[in-house]
């Protein structure tokens, strides 16, 4: 790395806001994915002009730069994959404006998620896109990888829940998309960049909407004996009608590791549960809470348990937020996919993926969102073993090939990253990739920016995927 | 007409059959834009067909105009070229259904109608009640960007929008997002086409998601005194359990009474603003929610007159809402209505701001802080528009639109130089989807 830049950026940020030794940098070689990557040089910017000065450096030396929160991202998003600078947003932490009586919050993108709720509880309002690292990931995050969570079946995911941002691009403009009342006139620029996954600019500022807490919530827990009967339950919940505001699934091997950990109070001798969340006004929870258990009774469920309390009812959720945790627990790695299909289809879909288990004689965990058809496949793997490693790959590709057979998707939460852009061709065209291309251009014509994400970097797939070398794979 | 452009006229037929080009003035009149006719209008029948044609366009340099039912061709600046009519009603499929994923994915020239007739068998619905429901198809509805009342509970077509398969100003089919309800994969370029008036790319397929159709609704309406009132009635509501599924709240000046009286069937005069709540639910829930919207209502010093509505005068004030700019134009063809939006609570403040006008208007809010202000025909028209734009981003008019004004207007307000941010980068987006400049030239804000 160019001792000019480090110079420069010192003088610009102070000491303590630039990393280079390679002690330092080993701490942000990776994120949640299993992929790796060291950058050479981390920043941490306090503000906007901050973050135009070091985007400027950037140009004039000519290095990648890549926008990091606190790295729980799941598809390799902040790992600088060509090398290059990461500007970490962990000072720039502020909740810069709450409007209770509009629902709006304006935050700097290193807010973590559930610091947000936490802050406006006292209001009667919440940050409703709640990914399960919600207590360690930042909104500026969730922006870039337009992130969801169990309660984004009934609340939406990031993008219906922004109303506005602050970006800087790598040309050192800063852009003001979209604003706090709604219908900004011209194109959906906000749309656009979330979920970009950090290859348009970096997300200096966010405004969104609170949501008001629901006056009542019940959480059901439905325990089946067979895996087809957890999943024909939801798709039937689905087609009766019944929007609940979240609906988990966890197969009987998650349920048996989170219980080691969490001891939630999960069935351990059980194929599948279901974790049900109905909320709004009180009449409307009892009539859906009835409704949804009936749904589940007649599909043999073995028992329909309702949390008698909010403790309870945390504790259940507690257990399935830390599901990849758990996975951590009792396996040195493991690798989580994020396909989607369409919810009638995931009876057929788990049977697969079952057999894809199989196949490789690797243990596949399910725990997923099982009301919107996003799963989460968890293989474990010891990356000390190469073929391991390998067949985990090809086995989490099996998986996403059999999701966009069933007219699915790849990703439904997690974003492309650098984990999955060999598969972009398996669900888009060139010409789609293309013109994606070129509006990523418009934003980011050196491509500085992220460079190495979301397009295929070599031609064709379905190439034998070769493991970065790497010392460690990362625990959650 | 050069040569090479007649040639390029006889090339519609060839792509798109001679049945489905028109060539007759009288008939092509029907596809006037502010007042501008074609000189060929064409019906392809597939996404490949559309493809070719603005692939013929694009070498020839001949501009084009996307349409469905032609319901909404006024919102816009008049085209700065219109060479060609691209009219989609042909491509009316329901392509994929699935009743148990609750996604849709239609042809873009499908009328809403067809959608909600199919739905319906399902007891499922798509939250798009719009401006001129009985012909709107899905393509217009998506490109004009007309939003819905139910938009308070489901949000907007950015909300509910999966996917959408479109032909570029090269005449690429290409696609952004997917069918499923959650998807990540690529970016989501099918959110800058909604209320892109067609100068982005053809629309061809859009998928949707869909919603259980709630058991029973019911209507709510207050009466009161004062905006500020109805606006602390509508606060009430926003920080309350209650979930409404729409809430209006509608104004009129001295003479604008009449169109909207006509209309509801509601005693509506200078000086009354009326709010209207639908709420669904079962029938513990609506029992609840008419004795705390009463309660609400009183205390924000609501008329005695809060009460539910049914029957035909429900029907009449739903159509109402969700047809405001329609049943405004129906009466008052050559009234201006503007959209505006502010903070919720800024409304009160902007009904102030509307009551002072001198110029015959009506208005109605939605409880998110968007509003429709109607003005009617009158002398002082065209200095009042002119004013009204000026305002825009001083809240609390935030910003502020007028998708339609009358065309003999157009030439004194130009809507096309109406500035907006990051015109510079929208001009660079354009030019990637469009470079030749032939898909709706000139309609969008900062004359795109």
């Amino acid at each position: 790395m160019n001792a000019n830049l480090i110079s420069d950026l010192k003088k610009l940020l102070g000491p303590r806001s630039v990393l280079h030794e390679p002690e330092d940098l080993m701490l942000y070689e990776y994120d949640g994915s299993v992929e790796m990557a060291r950058p050479d040089c981390v920043v941490f910017p306090r503000s906007t002009e901050d973050v135009v000065e070091i985007v400027r450096l950037a140009g004039r030396h000519q290095i990648p730069i890549v926008g990091r929160g606190t790295g729980t991202g799941l598809s390799g998003g902040a790992i600088a994959r060509n090398g290059g600078m990461i500007v970490s947003f962990s000072r720039m932490n502020r909740i810069v404006a709450v409007d209770a009586e509009n629902q709006r919050a304006t935050v700097q993108p290193g807010v973590v998620n559930s610091d947000l709720s936490a802050a406006v509880e006292h209001l009667g309002l919440h940050f409703a896109p709640d990914p399960s690292s919600q207590k360690a990931c930042t909104i500026g995050g969730n922006v870039s990888e337009n992130s969801g969570g169990p309660h984004t079946l009934a609340y939406g995911v990031t993008t219906n829940h922004v109303l506005a941002l602050e970006v800087v691009l790598p040309t050192a403009e800063i852009l003001r998309l979209g604003g706090s009342a709604l219908d900004a006139p011209g194109y959906d620029l906000t749309g656009l960049f979330v979920g970009s996954e950090g290859t348009f600019g970096l997300v200096t500022e966010i405004t969104v909407r609170l949501t008001r807490n629901p006056e009542a919530v019940k959480t059901l827990l439905a325990i089946f004996d067979s895996v087809d009967d957890a999943t024909e339950t939801v798709a039937d919940i689905t087609a009766r009608g019944i929007t609940p505001a979240a609906c988990e699934m966890m197969d009987g091997w998650t349920l048996r590791a989170v219980e080691d950990y969490i001891h939630a109070g999960f069935p351990v001798d059980c194929a599948a549960i279901l974790l049900i969340d109905v909320d709004g006004l009180r009449e409307a929870v009892e009539a859906d809470a009835k409704d949804v258990a009936g749904v589940c009774a007649a599909h043999h469920a073995r028992e329909v348990r309702v949390a008698r309390d909010a403790r309870e009812r945390d504790l259940l959720w507690k257990g399935r937020k830390n599901a990849f945790g758990a996975a951590g627990r009792v396996s040195p790695s493991y690798y989580t996919q994020d396909g989607v299909i369409p919810r009638t289809k995931l009876p057929a879909t788990l049977r697969r993926i079952g057999e894809i288990g199989k196949k490789y004689n690797l243990q596949i965990g399910n725990v997923f969102h099982a009301g919107d058809g996003n799963l989460h496949p968890i293989i474990l793997f010891d990356q000390r073993n190469e073929q391991q490693f390998r067949d985990t790959v090809r086995a989490g590709d099996e998986i996403l090939e059999f999701c966009i057979q069933m007219g699915g998707s790849i990703t439904g939460e997690h974003g492309v990253g650098m984990e999955k852009d060999r598969l972009m061709p398996l669900l888009f065209a060139e010409s789609d990739l293309a013109l994606m291309r070129r509006v990523r251009d418009v934003f980011n014509p050196a491509g500085l920016l992220n460079p190495g994400k979301i397009f295929p970097t070599s031609k064709g797939c379905g190439e034998i995927y070769v493991r970065p070398q790497t010392a460690a794979a990362p625990t959650a | 007409m050069s040569a090479s452009t007649a040639v390029a006229f006889s090339r519609l037929a060839e792509i798109a059959g001679e049945a489905n080009v028109i060539r007759d003035s009288a008939e092509l009149a029907a596809y006037r834009v502010d007042g501008l006719a074609p000189a060929a209008a064409v019906r392809p029948g597939s996404t490949e067909e559309v493809a070719e044609i603005v692939k013929l366009a694009a070498r020839e340099r001949l501009a084009i105009v996307a349409s469905g039912a032609r319901t909404k061709l006024g919102i816009g600046a008049p085209p700065q070229r219109y060479d060609i009519a691209l009219d989609m009603t042909r491509l009316d499929r329901i392509v994929a259904y699935d009743p148990g994923d609750l996604t849709l994915g239609v042809e873009a020239g499908i009328p809403l109608r067809k959608i909600v007739a199919a739905l319906a068998e399902h007891r499922q619905f798509l939250p798009l009640v719009v401006p001129f429901m009985g012909r709107a198809t899905a393509g217009g509805t998506t490109a004009s960007g007309v939003d819905s009342p139910l938009r308070q509970f489901y949000g907007t077509a950015r909300d509910f929008t999966l996917g959408v398969e479109f032909v570029t100003g090269e005449g690429i089919a290409a696609k952004s997002g997917g069918r499923v309800v959650k998807n990540v994969s690529g970016y989501d370029i099918h959110k800058l086409m909604i209320g892109s008036l067609g100068t982005l790319a053809v629309m061809t397929r859009i998928n949707f998601r869909t919603f259980p159709m709630p058991r029973q609704t019911r209507t709510f309406v207050a009466t009161f005194r004062e905006a500020e009132a109805a606006c602390a009635f509508r606060h009430a509501i926003a920080g309350s359990a209650l979930r409404p599924q729409s809430l209006e709240i509608l104004g009129v000046g001295s003479d604008g009474a009449d169109i909207l009286g006509e209309r509801t069937g509601l005693p509506f005069e200078a000086g009354r603003w009326i709010a209207v709540v639908s709420c669904a639910g079962n029938e513990q829930v609506l029992e609840r929610c008419r004795q705390e919207l009463a309660m609400l209502a009183r205390n924000a010093g609501a008329l005695e007159s809060f009460d539910e509505v049914s029957g035909e005068i429900r029907a009449k004030i739903g159509s109402c809402v969700a047809e405001f700019p329609a049943a405004i134009l129906t009466g008052a063809p050559n009234a201006a209505i503007f959209k505006i939006a502010a903070l919720p609570t800024e409304m009160a403040e902007l009904a102030r701001a509307i009551q002072s006008t001198q110029t015959p208007w009506a208005l109605m809010m939605r409880g998110l802080g968007v509003a429709y202000l109607a003005l009617m025909p009158a002398a002082s028209l065209e200095s009042e528009c002119q004013r009204i734009l000026g305002l825009a981003g001083k809240p609390p008019w935030r910003h502020v639109a007028l998708p339609w004004c009358p065309a003999s207007l157009k030439s004194g307000i130009d809507i096309g130089a109406l500035q907006f941010p990051n015109l510079a980068l929208t001009k660079k987006l354009k030019d990637v989807f469009d470079p030749a400049g032939i898909l709706s030239p000139g309609r969008f804000m900062g004359a795109i």
